[in-house]
């Protein structure tokens, strides 16, 4: 019973969990701005005063920023696509009845759990490293020249173990999916004279819709700031700086807290941007 | 045209047969309806003649040519499932439409007949809209629409009415009977309820663990039950099947009874026995009756009503003309 004592109680027991919320949010939010336009150098005379949109300007008109940009855009669409296209594969595979399912399916989520900088110094140091690598031992297997991978292919490298980490969410995703999928349905258009292909292109993909919609929103969030993977691979070298990775450096290395906080409300408008673009492209699978 | 033959079909899962042998003649514009309790493998064998599984030996032959090991699609056949299996991001109009598409045909054509079927279905004013914004009887219409269209050599259904409310189910039973009348197509319902065998098929196939108990029209299997099993089967409520000294008195094993073929009355007759619930539906009375010394619950029917109460005593009369006659194997003696 809803009434009107109950619902101010209500609130009042809310109000502690939302007022934390909002500090965790709002705080650092705050901060940024208010750093942002500062001239904040923190080993070179600490707080020098307010700076205006100086941050801001000197950050745009770097020559690193749309480099950056493009390479962020890059690594976020490439894994995508890797991992819907083989999720939607293997979630498909997966949903084969075979021997040993269970353990098969257990290994398959496996690189989910491992660190991120731990799968990135292992994919490094074991499989791209090209003396000692087996990529690299692959290569001189079939008589040629090994590739430099982290150097040569610098944002290929990373999309490829960016997409290794995140191949196992959209798996798992995508299996339950499809194992959700009415078997009628199937059998229907089986009769109505659809072969596989148009099976799976008529009945299974629009079934999966809305899962393939979960998987990119959720992947979007977490790969925007991606940021261990090129931290201990490329270090940000060889065109594979992202936005989060500039602003690392703009605070870090070059010690200009301002400029970076800068940089941060920039990730933040082109986060929006990009949830933008996506809601407009596949929020509409969300409806019902 | 639509005449399938099953000769020697059998089915197995693994090590379980649930098909043995079996021969079955499906003519040509014929309503057949495969009958009997859960897990007597009707839908199976529906799905056999579908050709959604593959049959472990035997043959099928469809208008005289082998379609054993033909895909599904081939074989011309149409399937209503139980679930309706509508495919619930396609419009209603692009759902109808969806076989003829896969069979590339022109696209005045497939109009043409998505009107026709949705004119036929009452569905015109529906084609835009989603399976999923239509109630329980409108997607049974549309998954029968998506069946038509195909014009298919033969309709299967596979319990299309179970998933209906009481109300419904007896129009959608009108419905269809009406488009059997008025396609003269053959058509092979699965159900396991016994009125719509009855109301709907030319012919009923009673199906208990795989075997064929019986074939026949509905009357044949009402006058005449090959066994105690369709005896009990077919008809509702159920026959009174007798076993003892009474039926011994008649010099068989087992004598049955409908329960429509009993008079009641409150002074004399051949049995006596105790009211127990007594069901009054206005145009008929079941009663249930007790202690009758003839074994499990008698039932009798009666038209109209009839003032008795829990406990009364009541005497029963038999219509020895309607009496059957089973052997101790449960066959039907003449």
């Amino acid at each position: 019973m809803a009434t009107q004592h109950s619902r101010s109680a209500a609130r009042m027991m809310l109000a502690p969990a939302v007022v934390l919320l909002l500090g965790w949010m709002l705080v650092p939010l705050i901060m940024t701005l208010y750093f942002s336009f500062k001239k904040y150098l923190p080993l070179r005379g600490g707080d020098l005063g307010w700076a205006g949109f100086d941050n801001y300007v000197r950050f745009v008109t770097s020559s690193a920023f749309w480099p950056s940009v493009q390479a962020t855009l890059i690594i976020v669409g490439g894994t995508l696509l890797i991992t819907v296209v083989f999720g939607v594969l293997l979630g498909l595979l997966l949903n084969q009845p075979m021997w040993g399912q269970g353990v098969v399916r257990i290994l398959v989520i496996a690189p989910f759990f491992v660190m991120p900088t731990v799968s990135a110094l292992v994919w490094k140091n074991m499989f791209m490293d090209p003396v000692n690598g087996l990529f690299a031992h692959l290569w001189k297997f079939f008589g040629a020249e090994p590739v430099v991978w982290l150097s040569d292919a610098s944002l290929f490298s990373i999309i490829t173990i960016v997409s290794w980490q995140w191949l196992p969410f959209a798996t798992l995703i995508l299996l339950t999916a499809i194992q959700s999928l009415d078997g009628e349905q199937l059998e229907a258009s089986e009769m109505d004279g659809a072969p596989v292909l148009k099976r799976f292109y008529y009945i299974v993909l629009p079934h999966l819709g809305r899962a393939i919609t979960i998987v990119i929103l959720i992947e979007t969030i977490f790969l925007l700031s991606i940021f261990a993977e090129i931290f201990v691979t490329t270090g940000g070298a060889f065109g594979s700086r992202t936005l989060t990775y500039l602003i690392f450096q703009r605070v870090l290395e070059s010690q200009n807290v301002g400029l970076g906080s800068a940089g941060g409300v920039y990730a933040i408008i082109l986060a929006n941007i990009v949830a933008i673009f996506l809601m407009r492209i596949v929020g509409k699978n969300l409806d019902a | 045209m639509g005449q399938i033959q099953l000769n020697q079909v059998t089915k197995s899962f693994g090590d379980v047969q649930v098909i043995p042998p079996l021969d079955l003649t499906i003519e040509d514009g014929e309503f057949t309806v495969f009958v009997g309790p859960s897990g007597c493998g009707k839908s199976t064998l529906l799905r056999l003649i579908a050709g959604l599984e593959d049959i472990t030996s035997g043959h099928i032959a469809i208008d005289g040519a082998d379609a054993t090991n033909l895909p599904p699609a081939k074989r011309g056949l149409a399937m209503v499932f139980q679930s309706y299996a509508l495919y619930p991001h396609m419009s209603v109009r692009k759902n109808i439409a969806f076989p003829m598409r896969m069979a590339k045909m022109p696209e005045d054509e497939q109009n043409r007949r998505i009107e026709a079927a949705a004119k036929a279905l009452n569905l015109t004013d529906y084609l835009d809209r989603r399976p999923g914004q239509l109630s329980g009887g409108q997607r049974q219409r549309v998954a029968i629409g998506r069946a038509i269209v195909r014009e298919p050599s033969a309709f299967l259904f596979d319990e299309p009415l179970s998933n209906l409310d009481a109300a419904l189910r007896v129009g959608m039973r009108l419905e269809i009977s009406e488009m059997h009348e008025r396609l003269k197509a053959t058509m092979i319902y699965v159900t396991h309820d016994q009125v719509e065998a009855m109301t709907m098929a030319d012919k009923i196939v009673v199906l208990r663990a795989g075997f064929i108990e019986q074939v026949g029209s509905p009357l044949e299997l009402y006058h005449k039950p090959r066994n105690t099993f369709v005896a009990g089967f077919i008809g509702s409520p159920k026959m009174n099947l007798i076993e003892g000294p009474e039926a011994q008195k008649h010099g068989v094993h087992t004598i049955g009874i409908r329960p429509e073929h009993v008079q009641v009355s409150k002074t004399e007759g051949t049995w006596k026995g105790t009211v127990g619930v007594a069901e009054h539906l206005g145009s008929d009375t079941y009663i249930h009756v007790h202690e009758t010394g003839l074994g499990d619950l008698f039932t009798v029917r009666i038209s109209g009503d009839i003032p008795v109460r829990h406990g009364d005593t009541i005497f029963l009369t038999p219509d020895m003309e309607q009496l059957h006659k089973f052997d101790e194997n449960g066959l039907r003696l003449p």
